[in-house]
């Protein structure tokens, strides 16, 4: 199991307890956090799981993908930041890895 | 007699997020959820996708994990078939003579796969795409051995289903109707260059021709006879030819709708404290010249569905969300905003023949739909110009190597 940091909208901090062996858009919503919509349901086609990664983390995620990129550009409160949480699968080196949920578009 | 502030009939996409949304926005009467599955809520678009590819497990397709329901106090009755509905006294009964009183009941039951209305229609082997059942049958034929498979429909459903099944190096014949794929919802040029996908893939098309029957080996499909008298053996058959709404209840209770039932913009319909959202719900869409249709997707579904709890909640709300849709062909990412029902020109942008454009629809200068094929950039720049409605320029909209962002600047 590793631990996810969430911080929700309303500025309060979930941690959720997960195995690492999905998305982190699926661990999020696993948990019973409702902020995600993830409407596609993980596929990259649409950009209703978007978080903020903290700072310290963004180096240890995999590369964005020129859709996802594309994607995050549809929401006004894109940042350098700024992921699809569905591109992020979890893995043990994702400890205790710190997000924000993005403000609904 | 069991008594709930409200009711939703179906959990699919639009009743689940109903359910979710009503406890998001503060809702503390008591829910029911009843449904016909016997799954609890799941994600239908990777059905003809990843979870028939075999790529995803269900458990995957969950929209919430099971604890998930029952710590939202929200109550789910599956395998229950809401038959009846008595409007005056609030009675909703089901198949198996259960009552249940609602304050309010949310409709949001979808629709059956058509079938085919053919002799031979009910052999065994035949199947639909729409439940976990209807997959997991078409799988289980797939692991005994059925190699040739005959797809029946030439929409997305049955497009998709045909990519997975090329895939997995079975045979596929697709057999439309219609001279062109996707000929009820896309435009020429995209028709033209999913049809030359699928050749490319390996399916055999057979456009503008009907099926006559289906032929039978004792009880089992064996093949499938078209209009114009040609025979194609079949190990299995798949009809992807739409759906017919799950209505006659609400509509028996004095709901109107000829297409499904009627709705405004709260999703209410012409009877008291009775709405209906999702793939059921024919209503007046803006983003569609203002033309009263129904709308078959995961977005209208998840909109009505929070529009709904919104009204219910107290909240003022309206439903106009602006549609977008998506299909996972082979590596062929297709993405679609707008409607492309009401239009008076089309525009090309990009190179078809590297299967990465885009076509643009107009209405009186402004864009009303965009069908992009492996062109994310396009899909997300056109949404905002279809919200704003904004002229464009249509030979500068032409040329993809102006950025529709930038034709919003005119």
């Amino acid at each position: 199991m590793i631990k996810i940091f969430a911080k929700l909208r309303d500025g309060s901090t979930t941690a959720i307890s997960t195995k690492p062996d999905g998305s982190l858009m699926e661990a999020i919503r696993d948990s019973g956090i409702d902020e995600l919509l993830a409407l596609c349901g993980g596929c990259c086609s649409c950009a209703t799981c978007h978080v903020h990664v903290d700072e310290s983390w963004l180096s240890r995620l995999p590369d964005m993908s020129e859709d996802e990129d594309d994607l995050l550009e549809s929401s006004e409160h894109r940042d350098n930041q700024s992921r699809l949480s569905c591109q992020i699968l979890l893995t043990d080196d994702l400890d205790g890895l710190k997000v924000t949920i993005a403000q609904a578009d | 007699m069991r008594m709930y502030d409200v009711v939703i009939v179906g959990s699919g996409h639009g009743g689940a997020q109903a359910a979710i949304s009503l406890r998001q926005f503060g809702f503390e009467g008591s829910i029911l959820m009843v449904s016909r599955d016997t799954e609890l809520p799941y994600e239908r678009p990777p059905l003809s996708k990843e979870y028939l590819a075999g790529e995803k497990p269900f458990e995957r397709l969950l929209i919430r994990p099971a604890e998930f329901w029952n710590s939202k106090n929200i109550e789910i009755e599956l395998d229950c078939d809401m038959v009846s509905i008595d409007a005056e006294s609030h009675v909703a009964s089901s198949a198996d003579g259960r009552q249940f009183a609602y304050g309010s009941l949310v409709w949001a039951a979808g629709g059956e796969p058509r079938m085919l209305s053919c002799p031979g229609a009910d052999l065994q082997g035949v199947h639909g795409v729409r439940s976990r059942a209807d997959v997991d049958h078409i799988a289980a034929s797939l692991r005994s051995g059925a190699n040739r498979i005959v797809v029946i429909g030439g929409g997305y459903i049955g497009l998709e289903a045909a990519a997975v099944l090329r895939k997995m190096r079975r045979e596929v014949v697709l057999v439309e109707a219609l001279p062109r794929v996707l000929s009820r919802v896309a435009g020429e040029t995209i028709s033209h260059f999913v049809q030359s996908m699928h050749k490319g893939q390996g399916v055999d098309l057979r456009l503008g021709v009907g099926v006559k029957r289906l032929v039978g080996d004792g009880s089992n499909v064996s093949g499938v006879e078209l209009t114009d008298g040609t025979h194609i053996p079949a190990d299995m058959v798949i009809v992807g030819i739409g759906i017919i709404p799950s209505v006659e209840p609400v509509k028996r209770a004095g709901v109107s709708g000829e297409n499904g039932v009627d709705v405004d913009e709260q999703c209410k319909t012409s009877v008291a404290d009775i709405y209906a959202i999702g793939d059921c719900a024919c209503h007046t869409n803006a983003w569609a010249g203002g033309a009263h249709l129904r709308v078959e997707s995961v977005q209208n579904a998840s909109d009505m569905a929070t529009t709904v709890a919104k009204v219910l909640c107290g909240q003022d709300a309206a439903y106009d969300a602006i549609p977008w849709f998506w299909s996972n062909q082979y590596d062929c990412r297709m993405q679609t905003a707008g409607l492309s029902v009401d239009y008076d020109q089309t525009v090309v942008r990009g190179l078809v023949a590297e299967a990465k454009f885009s076509l643009v629809y107009c209405k009186d200068g402004r864009i009303s739909a965009i069908d992009c094929i492996n062109n994310t950039k396009d899909y997300v720049q056109a949404r905002k110009l279809i919200e704003t409605r904004k002229v464009v320029d249509s030979v500068r909209l032409a040329d993809a190597s102006v950025p529709l962002k930038a034709l919003g600047d005119l």
